[in-house]
């Protein structure tokens, strides 16, 4: 298998040179780099052109100036990296520093939730096939994949962010609003847990008496402009979720798995309590590292309660330890949005990756963040769940339709277990391909949403270095997207390997 | 015929027999027998969704070429979307509930017909979005059932080939080739575009057709002599026209959405040319002050790729019975 996959990455790598090579000459060739100065009227024009020519090596021949590149490149394998100036002589590779983290952190937690809901989704539908339910997410993933992203943005900076700051101003939230949005969430959830008249009648109250009573409560005490999730929310929320997710994959018949799960959310409302004041003012490491501490003891508690189902209960009990971490920071961010708003009176501005000068702890920067991140990353996502939530319907489809689903339902295993264990194993197969495919193209995507959204990005990067002809910020953009395509395609080919067997090497 | 239809009796469950799905679908046509063709055309039919989105889509095709006329032909809309004029009543639309009015989209901040802009801008979109959708459709199911069945050093070219395709990130690409093509006219993009749109279908084709080729049935059509041509095209590729027709659809709306993304980031359809993509592009910003000219050009995207994705899953529902009601 290493070898497998050495020869995998060599191939990649060859590719990838190719492919730089390639787009060098097409970008060089793309058009004329000095028709603005040619058409200026300075009085220096001359002299501009000349140190134009200079800086980019104009006059050199495309192979001069391709190897020029490349060997620059090549220093990053030796820790000096060089990835050249562009036409105005800014370092492209200082450049690059800013513009990559901005994006890939807006198409890294876009594809993770479009993975998650896409699937989720997809799921759904493919057993509730030609239910009401169906039908509505079929249409609204045609819609969203039907979107012009650009056009949608507009409507997004208008409806979800100039209109939010203007309710979060003075937000209210009248009985008839409440009845309103109570009703709309009653009417989804009933179409997605289907069952009996009865059944759906239940569902549909509970939800709608809830959420009505939620917002009007929420309105009432002020909670929009000073939340808090507290202890209790947290450490009930992650009981809920300890025992749904060991209901919905292994069954709550069994206890082994079901006790490691609420072991561990036991353990984290303890470290919820001994790690809060290391998370007054944390750094992205420290988070990082308390996350995997938190798959450790999730792994650990798994393994010590696990006895003859140890491999599911460790992987349940990590997951119910990342999903309380993920509730604990989403505990001390939703703290910090009362003060945040002092800072910044309208959270979600439409221009840019973060507030220039914006200036607070580590939990308000992290909002600002956020703030800048949601209507980009939402449209992304929606984009990409229509892609993913089709192709996971269309494969659950096909797989139930098989026989053997057809034997594991006949030798009475519970439909749950038919589900998890035998059909949704593989339709992951395409799943994968399709998802490994996606990132690259997620990345280009990208470059639309960070025009709209007036973010400097690599998206902005490559369209001004391809506008000016200049070759090397389009190149530092390939660099960084073409890798990333390269890892996500070896990701996809094991995985493939790993799903499939029947498929031989 | 008769040779598919033992074919399908030996591969067994897999592919049912067209015939005895339709027997449980509908018992009264049980003692006649239909071709191939014809179940699908009844099945097509019997899809709501997918005769909604025919009809909007004929509909919007005909506005639009009908309208402006295609090039020498005139149309019987007397204005054309180059004229300026007056801007009437700031340029708003004066389309209501029963009749058009002089400007039933309104006018653009030069006075020009702003509807007659619009179906320009839709006839190149849609020509541009088939001639991509079409050609990426054949590259793509040709390499990737080549690749997939054939393995050995052809798949390693033609993966490479595809590979290159990939890691060139899609948007990228087809910005480079529409920068370059651009001044060259509609049809040279539309080339471009398919030139740089096969390589998902390609693998998806790719992957079904190496698990494909492992079933019973290739080797028993192998076993009797059957040529490998034969093989892809008669027993192979028929199995796989849900992934096709499925991807085909997507190709065709995510080419108008490409062409759009790009004619809005300037590397597409050049000046003078419309799309309806630089429509948006232009008047992005008139969303406050004139919303129509915002409005309009998305609303037809919109309903465009909508038609063409019901369409085809409707054409999917029709070819793969194994997905019916009662499956």
């Amino acid at each position: 298998m290493t070898r497998y996959i050495l020869r995998r990455l060599a191939i990649s790598f060859g590719v990838l040179f190719v492919g730089s090579f390639l787009l060098y000459i097409m970008v060089i060739n793309s058009g004329d780099p000095l028709e603005d100065l040619r058409q200026s009227t300075a009085s220096n024009r001359d002299v501009l052109i000349q140190g134009r020519i200079d800086t980019m090596g104009l006059d050199l021949p495309w192979y001069q100036r391709y190897w020029d590149w490349l060997t620059g490149v090549a220093g990053c394998f030796t820790g000096n990296c060089d990835l050249g100036t562009d036409q105005t002589g800014t370092d492209v590779l200082s450049m690059l520093e800013q513009a990559a983290t901005a994006t890939l952190r807006l198409v890294t937690i876009a594809t993770f939730a479009a993975i998650i809901i896409g699937i989720i989704v997809g799921i759904l539908t493919a057993i509730r096939q030609y239910s009401g339910f169906d039908y509505a997410v079929t249409f609204l993933t045609f819609l969203f994949f039907s979107l012009p992203v650009f056009w949608a943005a507009v409507l997004l900076k208008e409806y979800g962010a100039i209109r939010f700051n203007d309710w979060i101003a003075d937000p209210q939230i009248s009985v008839l609003q409440a009845f309103i949005v109570g009703a709309v969430l009653a009417f989804i959830l009933q179409a997605v847990m289907g069952g009996s008249m009865r059944r759906r009648l239940f569902t549909a109250g509970a939800t709608g008496a809830f959420s009505v009573i939620a917002l009007l409560y929420f309105t009432y005490v002020g909670w929009w402009r000073s939340p808090a999730l507290g202890p209790v929310i947290v450490i009930l929320v992650s009981l809920a979720f300890a025992v749904g997710l060991v209901a919905l994959f292994a069954g709550l018949g069994k206890r082994r798995v079901l006790y490691a799960t609420l072991t561990t959310v036991g353990v984290g409302s303890v470290l919820y309590f001994a790690l809060a004041p290391l998370l007054e003012e944390p750094n992205w490491w420290l988070l990082l590292g308390l996350l995997v501490s938190a798959v450790v003891v999730g792994l650990v508690v798994g393994y010590f309660w696990g006895g003859y189902s140890r491999g599911q209960a460790m992987a349940m009990s990590a997951i119910t330890a990342v999903f309380m971490a993920g509730m604990t920071f989403a505990d001390h961010l939703v703290y910090a949005w009362h003060g945040f708003l002092e800072l910044k009176p309208r959270p979600i501005s439409t221009i840019g990756a973060s507030t220039p000068n914006f200036q607070g702890d580590f939990w308000e920067t992290t909002l600002d963040w956020g703030t800048q991140l949601i209507l980009p990353t939402i449209l992304l996502t929606l984009i990409s769940v229509a892609t993913y939530s089709r192709y996971t319907r269309s494969s659950m489809l096909e797989t139930m339709n098989q026989d053997y689903v057809r034997t594991a339902r006949s030798k009475g295993l519970s439909e749950r277990t038919v589900i998890t264990k035998h059909a949704f194993r593989n339709a992951l197969i395409p799943i994968t391909t399709i998802i490994a495919l996606d990132f690259a193209a997620l990345i280009g995507g990208a470059v639309i949403t960070e025009t709209v959204f007036g973010w400097n990005g690599m998206g902005a990067m490559f369209r001004e270095g391809l506008d000016h002809v200049d070759p090397n910020p389009v190149m530092a953009f390939f660099l960084v997207t073409g890798t990333a395509a390269v890892v996500m395609n070896l990701v996809a080919d094991l995985a493939y390997a790993s799903l499939d067997p029947r498929i031989r090497r | 015929m008769s040779e598919e239809r033992r074919d399908s009796a030996m591969q067994g469950s897999p592919e049912p027999l067209p015939h005895a799905g339709v027997e449980i679908d509908e018992p009264k046509f049980a003692d006649k027998s239909y071709s191939q063709g014809q179940l699908v055309r009844r099945r097509f039919f019997r899809h709501k969704g997918a005769l909604a989105g025919l009809a909007v889509l004929i509909l919007i095709t005909l506005l639009a070429f009908t309208s402006i006329g295609i090039g020498p032909l005139p149309g019987w809309w007397d204005k054309d979307f180059t004229t300026t004029g007056s801007v009437i009543n700031g340029g708003r639309p004066t389309m209501g509930w029963f009749y058009l009015g002089e400007h039933p989209f309104g006018q653009d901040t030069t006075g020009r017909d702003y509807f007659a802009m619009v179906m320009r801008g839709t006839q190149i979109s849609l020509v541009i979005a088939f001639t991509v959708g079409i050609l990426s459709t054949i590259i793509g199911t040709l390499i990737g059932a080549i690749a997939g069945y054939y393995r050995g050093w052809t798949e390693s070219l033609l993966m490479r080939v595809t590979d290159l395709f990939i890691i060139i990130p899609l948007l990228v690409f087809a910005a480079v080739l529409g920068q370059i093509a651009g001044g060259a006219g509609i049809f040279a993009l539309a080339v471009a575009l398919a030139f740089v749109t096969w390589t998902g279908l390609a693998r998806l084709v790719r992957g079904e057709v190496l698990s494909l080729r492992e079933r019973e049935f290739v080797s028993a059509a192998q076993a009797i002599g059957t040529g490998s041509w034969r093989i892809i095209m008669r027993h192979i590729l028929p199995n796989t026209i849900g992934v096709i027709i499925v991807a085909t659809t997507f190709a065709i709306a995510s080419a108008i959405l490409l062409e759009t993304s790009l004619s809005f980031l300037g590397f597409g359809v050049q000046p003078p040319d419309i799309s309806l993509g630089s429509l948006i592009s232009d008047y992005q910003t008139a969303f406050t002050s004139r919303p129509w000219l915002f409005w309009f050009p998305g609303l037809f995207i919109l309903a465009i790729a909508l038609s063409v994705n019901f369409i085809g899953d409707g054409l999917r529902d029709a070819f793969d019975p194994r997905q019916g009601k009662d499956g």
